[in-house]
């Protein structure tokens, strides 16, 4: 401890001499103690957090204010409190407590002090007052702005500073740096923002419209980074509802500029942004989808960036290699998100992309990247390819995605899981010829253990895939996922505050509850607990397609044989039946009236104690009236009911 | 091409004369380069390269089917009625499928020497969004088109590729190496079947100008930063040697002086010498030809002697400058402007001609004839285009016939053409020179008939007040009309001496038909009154002394620049299409 302490102070001692200097009435030597002072602190954190310490900072903001001092002198200045707003996040905190950031603003330090995010509010009308002040100030301020704006309430803060009124007219400044950076701006401004881009589609600049404004920046001659920033803004705007989809500006300019920044003449950086852009800017639009289908060979344009890093790069230069390596994994999960956006509805672009060149491999093998950003977008890109019969029957089944698919699954951060759980569910589909092999390896567990997640996204997907696997499934699976689930969790499902787990739950108890022999299994050892919260769930407070699914449910125990005793015994559950046989809704009527009907089935060993003690509570005459609705499907219904009386 | 415009169309319909004016407006604009004399552009299908099941109806512009397409056999085509010229850099054309019948398959052809399916035909079909290249067998490309759609297709000539478009957006390079002289092609194969075709009679739908902003910025940046390497040194000495040979060339002593050495240069040509060049271009700039021509003389005895043609084309300018009133000769007699009082203005003030924008012509234009005679305009009219003071003239003197003849057709003349505005200028110079072969045979015949052309003179003055012939003076007029007759002698002169000479007999014409008019100034051949006219003869003067002094006679920026522009134009005539984008006038500014 001891010797640390004297190289501390040491290291204090040599520094205080710069400060000293700071102070010498000779102003050349001044100006020759900043530079060396400049000197000694680049990339010396230590050295910076010291000289904070011996107030270097209140002199040097002193020796920058003062009118006399020499315009070189007071740009060293500047350099040296740049240079220590580079440190550390203290050294930044402590630069600001010196009320640096009103002193600094013709400098350009200012940049790197406010690259972390200023939260001081009061700095903001200051920074706005200030863009009328010079090119300079109006380029370094918009880039503070862009860097700044993180979160939706910096977005806030800034709008309500008037940012948009003071930014627009900077888009039409003789100077380009500026132009470029009013519009980065507001690209960052907009961004999933309704009330900023809302006021923009309004905003006139020398009388044009800003979306205007905009397209004249994304014609072909202009540099590339202005196109490609101008068709954020527009994609932002779009997305934000202020411009309809349907716009000759989205359809005939802003995408098909999109589309020429992932061409193979852009930079790797550019086909990346322009790539998430556009899958972004057409993600919920099936039109869109379709025109970017067709542009430019965008599909087989998308190929390319699984080439990266090409054979010939490789051995020709090893700075390119290097570049490539760098942007590879980038490239890769750029195009699996634009893939994942343009299949996400149309099936003969899902065709189009599985046709590509060595596309299912390239998944595949995404599934099993380090990155975790590749596999995120190659799982998207699989779930939306997945969501096509006719690839699930055929590439899906070909290349064996199931395989990278569970192994993703063992072991993977909920986004990644969510997505790979969600295409599971399609592959378990009961037309889908992976649902076999899946079985096979074991996956019922796993999916079980989803359903005990803390995400509702997880648990819906989870009992979701069991549901679809249990869809006309052998009495072993059914009695396997059953097994694995285990009662107690069957039910916790069952009173899931999310409605879709529910409802999913109560799929997989209708799948599981099908074919008689199956029926009076399940109910023959978890009868009680059905029959439980089958009850619990009609008297609780659901919607009409929880209650249905209910009542569907109650409509297939009462298929069975030993089941239906279940029912019959169960007179608050007959009294139920009969509740929602009159009930308003039709699709509860039918359901009910369904159960019903398997009840009093003539050709099944006691239907005439069952049609007997059905007529008593009165069904018959509910029946009866029911022959008289307006609805033919429940009429018919009611109608064969009666016939089972009449033979 | 005109003979088809014209088999087609109603001339007197102002709808489609103002389609037609858009169509040329947008044709110029979207192809600056294209020289439609030497390669005219598409602008309807040919109603000769077509099958006979093909109906061309709306200006040769609809194409409809008229078989009975039954099978590929059917099939039809028509192609437009000129290839696309190289010098389009980047041509395109669009065609809407107005309906697509019963069974739809159509196709377009960027090219086809004769419309069919056959080799060297690229095309994309409506039915299967396959593109076809030379064979019937296609390849999958985009999506299908039917009826509404708007399909369009784009020949690169700089990259010889092509893609086509539909409702706007493009579908990507759909060929690559194609070969030269593609012609706009439709094919149809089932009844029913109707297109109509824009070759920029309308808006595109693809923004194509967008696409060419692109092609022009790239082609821009290629040759800015083209480069020089090792020979930068090399380089800029031929900078400096190119500027400094045109400075000397046009007489800017001073500053060539100041050039040479800023730069460490030298001049081949001695002070002296050039500023004797700049002398007498000074004299005929300010429209002092006698005195130019007695300067060139005294300086550079023989050097005429040896050049009557450029003797001759003096003295007609000089008899021009008479009619101005600015010629020495004339000047003289005028009381108000002494000889030395009008110059050109400015110093060194010739410089070549870049368009017709030097703002020390104009001044000199402005002040030169107006000045020596030294009258103001009272009341100048400028639509004041009928001439009472011919008709006067007839009236009062009466005594030649032919004269009375000649100032009848003359005010015809006049209400028919506006002065200057050289629409119909072959009609003009023929109504011309039925009066001039009058005017000339009156001027090389008796002296009796000269009385009657003072006389016209005369009445001018009377009626114009604003110019005045030879500055209004009788007794310069008198010299005018005898130096006339002394011009008229050097040419009959030198018809005997080296046959005759049409340019000479031109020039004789037009200069001597001034005297037609009342108003030299305002009348279809007053043009040669305009100061801008000296430059020519000027710098003719001027090449013609250097190079008797063994100079070169041309300053090698203009050559330099004379020949990248006739680069630009051979490439469009071996087919390079980047020419389109790389021409000169970009680089002046």
């Amino acid at each position: 401890a001891y010797c640390l302490l004297t190289s501390h102070i040491e290291v204090t001692a040599t520094s205080r001499h710069y400060v000293d200097r700071l102070f010498d009435p000779d102003p050349q030597k001044v100006l020759q103690g900043v530079i060396d002072m400049k000197n000694a602190v680049i990339g010396n954190n230590k050295q910076k957090a010291n000289l904070i310490v011996l107030g270097a900072v209140p002199r040097l903001l002193y020796l920058l204010q003062q009118g006399s001092s020499s315009s070189e002198l007071r740009a060293e200045c500047a350099v040296v409190l740049g240079s220590l707003a580079m440190g550390t996040e203290n050294n930044i905190k402590s630069l600001v407590d010196c009320h640096i950031i009103p002193a600094l603003l013709q400098g350009r330090c200012m940049l790197t002090v406010c690259v972390t995010p200023c939260q001081d509010p009061t700095v903001i009308p200051h920074l706005m007052s200030l863009l009328s002040r010079s090119q300079r100030t109006q380029e370094y301020i918009t880039q503070i702005f862009s860097h700044c704006c993180k979160t939706p309430e910096h977005q806030t803060v800034l709008f309500n500073h008037g940012a948009i009124q003071n930014i627009a007219p900077l888009l039409i400044s003789p100077s380009y740096k500026v132009r470029m950076q009013a519009l980065k701006c507001f690209s960052v401004l907009a961004y999933e923002n309704t009330q900023v881009s809302m006021t923009l589609v309004n905003v006139l600049v020398d009388e044009e419209l800003l979306s205007q404004v905009f397209v004249r920046m994304m014609q072909r001659d202009q540099p590339i980074d202005m196109q490609l920033t101008a068709a954020k803004c527009l994609t932002y705007m779009c997305r934000a509802g202020a411009i309809r989809t349907d716009d000759s500006c989205i359809v005939l300019k802003t995408l098909p500029c999109l589309v020429r920044m992932c061409s193979k003449e852009r930079l790797l950086e550019e086909r990346v942004e322009g790539a998430e852009t556009l899958a972004y800017l057409m993600e919920p639009d099936v039109e869109l989808q379709r025109i970017a289908s067709v542009t430019d060979h965008l599909v087989a344009m998308l190929a390319d960036y699984f080439k990266y890093p090409s054979s010939v790069s490789a051995i020709t230069d090893i700075k390119r290699l290097d570049h490539d390596l760098k942007h590879a994994h980038e490239l890769r999960q750029a195009a699996f998100k634009l893939y994942a956006s343009l299949g996400s509805n149309d099936e003969d672009i899902r065709k189009k992309i599985t046709e590509t060149e060595n596309m299912m491999d390239r998944i595949v093998s995404g599934l099993s990247e380090s990155s975790v950003k590749v596999r995120l977008a190659a799982v998207r890109c699989l779930h939306s390819l997945s969501r096509s019969v006719q690839q699930l029957r055929t590439s899906f089944h070909d290349h064996a995605v199931w395989k990278p698919l569970m192994k993703l699954l063992q072991n993977a951060p909920d986004e990644v899981l969510v997505m790979a759980s969600s295409t599971l569910c399609n592959l378990l589909l009961e037309f889908s010829p992976s649902k076999e092999p899946i079985l096979e390896s074991g996956v019922i567990e796993l999916l079980c253990s989803l359903t005990q997640s803390d995400s509702p996204a997880l648990r819906v997907n989870g009992i979701w895939a069991l549901m679809n696997m249990a869809f006309q499934a052998d009495q072993k699976v059914k009695g396997e996922i059953v097994r694995a689930l285990g009662t107690e969790q069957l039910f916790r499902l069952l009173s899931d505050p999310d409605s879709n787990v529910l409802m999913k739950t109560l799929g997989l108890l209708r799948n599981l509850l099908s074919t008689r022999p199956h029926i009076d299994q399940v109910m023959s050892s978890h009868g009680k607990q059905i029959m439980q919260a089958v009850t619990l769930i009609l008297e609780g407070e659901h919607s009409i397609e929880v209650k249905e699914q209910t009542l569907c449910i109650l409509a297939n125990i009462a298929d069975g044989n030993t089941a239906k005793e279940l029912i019959m015994t169960n007179d608050d559950i007959l009294q139920k039946i009969k509740y929602y046989m009159a009930h308003s809704n039709v699709k509860l009527q039918l359901a009910a009236t369904f159960c019903i009907s398997n009840l009093i089935w003539n050709e099944e060993d006691g239907s005439q104690e069952r049609q007997d003690k059905l007529r008593e509570l009165g069904f018959v005459d509910i029946l009866h009236k029911l022959t008289q609705a307006s609805d033919p499907n429940l009429c018919d219904r009611a109608k064969t009911a009666m016939q089972q009386y009449l033979a | 091409m005109a003979e088809l415009g014209a088999g087609s169309l109603l001339l007197g319909d102002p709808a489609f004369n103002y389609q037609e004016a858009e169509l040329n407006e947008r044709l110029k604009r979207l192809y600056p380069a294209v020289n439609e004399d030497e390669t005219p552009l598409p602008r309807s299908w040919s109603p000769k390269d077509k099958y006979s099941y093909i109906g061309l109806s709306q200006n040769n512009l609809r194409v409809h089917y008229k078989g009975h397409g039954k099978n590929h056999k059917d099939a039809a085509s028509v192609r437009a009625t000129h290839p696309i010229p190289a010098a389009c850099g980047i041509y395109y054309f669009e065609v809407k499928i107005v309906s697509k019948g019963l069974d739809f398959l159509s196709s377009l052809l960027p090219l086809s020497p004769i419309p069919g399916w056959d080799k060297h035909s690229y095309g994309y079909h409506g039915d299967d969004g396959h593109s076809f290249c030379s064979s019937g067998t296609g390849q999958p490309y985009g999506p299908t088109f039917t009826t509404g759609d708007v399909i369009g297709c784009c020949v690169n000539l700089i990259n010889n590729t092509c893609f086509y478009t539909k409702n706007g957006i493009s579908l990507g390079v759909a060929f690559t190496d194609l070969p030269p002289n593609l012609y706009p092609t439709v094919g149809l194969q089932t009844p029913g079947e109707i297109v109509d075709a824009n070759f920029g009679q309308q808006p595109f739908v693809f923004d194509i100008e967008d696409y060419m902003s692109e092609w022009r910025a790239k082609i821009h940046g290629m040759i800015a930063r083209f480069p020089i390497g090792e020979r930068l040194g090399e380089w800029q000495a031929v900078l400096q040697n190119m500027v400094s040979t045109y400075l000397v060339h046009h007489g800017y002593c001073a500053t060539a002086t100041a050039f040479a050495r800023a730069t460490e240069t030298l001049i081949q040509e001695d002070q002296t010498s050039i500023k004797n060049r700049q002398r007498i271009q000074k004299l005929v700039l300010a429209g002092r030809v006698g005195e130019a021509i007695e300067a060139t003389q005294q300086l550079y005895p023989g050097l005429l002697e040896h050049n009557p043609n450029l003797l001759f084309m003096l003295k007609c300018r000089q008899f021009v400058e008479m009619v101005n009133g600015t010629d020495s000769e004339v000047r003289c007699f005028s009381v108000r402007s002494p000889k030395s009082q009008d110059s050109y203005p400015g110093s060194p003030s010739l410089s070549p001609r870049h368009g017709a924008t030097n703002p020390n012509l104009h001044s000199a234009g402005a002040d030169s004839p107006t000045c020596s005679n030294g009258v103001t305009p009272p009341n100048k009219n400028k639509s004041h285009n009928k001439y009472p003071g011919v008709s006067s003239a007839s009236s009062s003197s009466s005594s030649s016939p032919s004269s009375v003849n000649y100032s009848e057709s003359n005010s015809t003349d006049s209400t028919k053409s506006q002065p200057h505005s050289g629409t119909s200028n072959q009609e003009e110079t023929r109504c011309v020179q039925t009066i001039l072969t009058t005017v000339s045979a009156l001027l090389c015949e008796v002296s009796k008939k000269c009385q009657t052309l003072v006389a016209v003179c005369v009445l001018v003055e009377d009626s114009c007040a604003s110019r005045q012939l030879c500055g209004g003076n009788q007794a310069a007029t008198e010299r005018m009309i005898q130096f006339g007759r002394e011009l008229q002698g050097l040419n009959e002169q030198l018809c005997r001496e080296y046959g005759k000479n049409v340019t000479h007999k031109k020039m004789l014409q037009d200069a001597f038909s001034l005297l037609a008019y009342s108003d030299p100034w305002n009348c279809p051949v007053g043009q040669q009154l305009d100061p801008m006219q000296r430059e020519n003869i000027c710098s003719a003067l001027n090449s013609a002394i250097l190079e008797s002094q063994n100079l070169p006679k041309q300053p090698p920026l203009m050559l330099a620049l004379g020949q990248a522009t006739e680069c630009v134009q051979l490439m469009a005539r071996v087919r390079s299409g980047s020419c389109s984008f790389a021409r000169v006038d970009n680089f002046l500014h």
